[in-house]
């Protein structure tokens, strides 16, 4: 079944390439030191490509928010109220009990359900809650004379910096989750295909 | 009767988890305050000026009556009549700056020549041999800490001693009727760095005291700096020196300036772990405030530097996270596999 329009493949390779860009030299900056001056891609390099990646991304979001407001699109982040314990934990128990007995998927993809309940939880968290303070943090790091100078005594770039490192961690750790998750489908390339050219292949078909 | 008591014991837990959170609040208020009494690094106070008076106040006057402002008025005996004339500018001491300074105690005459005493002063005493710091600060033992004969070595070594016989000396940086120790004794880093970059700009972002030293071309301070990103920041928050000087420990501040082409120009330099900024501008923090690192220590004093500020906890933390994921991961991956084989 057709799943991916062109425009959400399209932000979302983007998307995916300056995550990528951001984590390497993110890392580069944060870990930088005199003994290893060309520590991943070098600090220099680095703050430039981060800049410019992060100018991208932000675009990027706006495109892809935009997207979801003016298309169906966004229908499918929408979590509902009811049974939303249980039905993350029926998602939960198949990951890692289900699967390995052969039990069907408790919510299969339909061109009306594109993410199951953890999915669209991670999903929402991580574009609507971890990646606007990402961005928001790093427009204060980006323009430190915007950014509150001290909260308590204690420096607003340091606490600034800390929210940015600790949404980009837990970014990171998503990036890494939802490339694994990927691996579930029908096949272990099937997801991956079906980000690329739009179609979507359940274990039925 | 045991539901009430756990009532009752809840209850305490409420009163005690209660009583935890508002002293934790309370702790926090000091640091509210950006100068607070908490994070003081004061070693000599500074005296409150209003209440300072000199013992030679009255001597003192006599000079500050002329060149304590721009105008000063004297009795021409020739023409036998009062006249009003303009101090040029380099001849004024302001009276309130140099009763604050680090030189308030002396006389006028302590270091220039009692024959100034008489009006108009001779012309041959615009010639007599100024002191520098070294003539007074040296040897002593009052001083000692300060390491003022290290302090002249390194001058020596700067590349400013190379224009000392075209007039350049300690005065050209360390006004002695102004000066005052600064980082030492100011809670607020801020300010120390903009009275610190104002010492080095004084002549090099102003061509007319440059030129006196040398015959170069006026240097555009902010385009030679075009290459440094966040340019502004970088100036508010960072001092000259702590690029173009080469930092020697045993003294409060480097006063080795090292030539253009020796300057820090690596990002690393300072935006790392073990920071050359530990030894510069963050030197007074006391080693008290920094012994979990750069971040636990400095985090207090409102500093930030990318790449320096390191939390130990939230690295391991990060690190035990990362693990765990990536366990999960493989475990996973493992039964994944096993099931294809039953299959």
């Amino acid at each position: 079944m057709y799943l991916y329009p062109k425009w959400i493949r399209f932000w979302h390779v983007i998307n995916a390439a300056m995550f990528l860009i951001l984590i390497v030299t993110g890392i580069s900056m944060q870990y930088t030191d005199k003994e290893h001056a060309a520590y991943m891609v070098g600090f220099a390099k680095a703050v430039k490509w981060h800049n410019t990646a992060a100018i991208i991304l932000v675009i990027n979001y706006i495109f892809f928010v935009t997207g979801n407001l003016l298309t169906n699109n966004g229908r499918y982040y929408r979590i509902g109220r009811k049974d939303f314990f249980r039905n993350l934990s029926l998602q939960f128990k198949y990951y890692s009990k289900g699967m390995f007995k052969g039990e069907k998927h408790p919510f299969p993809v339909t061109e009306e359900r594109k993410f199951n309940p953890l999915q669209k939880l991670t999903y929402v968290l991580s574009m609507y809650v971890a990646v606007p303070l990402l961005i928001i943090s790093g427009i204060g790091l980006l323009l430190p004379e915007i950014t509150i100078t001290t909260v308590f005594g204690i420096s607003g770039l340091i606490l600034t910096d800390i929210l940015h490192i600790t949404m980009g961690f837990f970014l990171s750790i998503f990036m890494i989750i939802h490339v694994y998750t990927c691996t579930l489908g029908h096949k272990p390339t099937s997801l991956f295909r079906g980000i690329i050219t739009g179609y979507h292949v359940s274990e039925d078909e | 009767m045991s539901d009430s008591n756990s009532f009752k014991q809840s209850g305490m837990k409420l009163l005690i988890f209660r009583i935890i959170v508002l002293f934790f609040l309370i702790s926090l208020v000091p640091l509210s305050s950006a100068s607070g009494s908490l994070f003081e690094t004061v070693n000599d106070k500074p005296q409150d000026t209003a209440l300072f008076v000199s013992r030679f106040d009255a001597d003192n006057n006599r000079c500050f009556k002329c060149h304590g402002q721009e105008k000063y008025e004297y009795t021409n005996e020739t023409l036998g009549k009062q006249v009003r004339d303009i101090m040029c500018s380099e001849r004024i001491v302001r009276k309130n700056d140099f009763y604050s300074s680090n030189h308030r105690s002396f006389s006028c005459t302590d270091c220039h020549s009692d024959q100034y005493v008489n009006f108009p002063h001779s012309g041959e005493l615009r010639m007599e041999q100024k002191y520098n710091c070294i003539d007074c600060h040296g040897g002593d033992e009052k001083f000692a800490k300060y390491h003022f004969e290290e302090i002249e070595a390194e001058y020596q070594k700067s590349t400013h001693f190379k224009m000392e016989d075209d007039g350049f000396s300690c005065w050209k940086c360390h006004n002695p009727h102004t000066y005052k120790i600064s980082v030492r004794n100011n809670t607020n880093l801020k300010a120390t760095i903009a009275y610190d970059n104002a010492i080095c700009l004084n002549c090099h972002s102003n061509f007319s005291r440059f030129q006196l030293l040398s015959d170069k071309a006026e240097i555009d301070i902010i385009q030679k700096h075009d290459w440094l990103p966040n340019q502004a920041s970088h100036f508010a928050n960072v001092r000259c020196i702590e690029c173009h000087t080469k930092i020697n420990n045993n003294i409060p501040v480097s006063h080795q300036i090292r030539p253009k082409s020796e300057a820090v120009r690596l990002c690393n330099e300072c935006h790392s772990q073990n920071s050359i900024l530990m030894a510069s501008l963050y030197k007074f923090e006391s080693k008290e405030k920094r012994r979990d690192g750069f971040f636990n220590g400095i985090i207090l004093n409102a500093s930030y530097v990318i790449g320096a500020n390191r939390n130990q906890y939230l690295n391991f933390l990060s690190l035990i996270i990362f693990a765990v994921v990536l366990g999960v991961i493989v475990v996973h991956i493992i039964y994944r596999i096993r099931k294809k084989e039953n299959q």
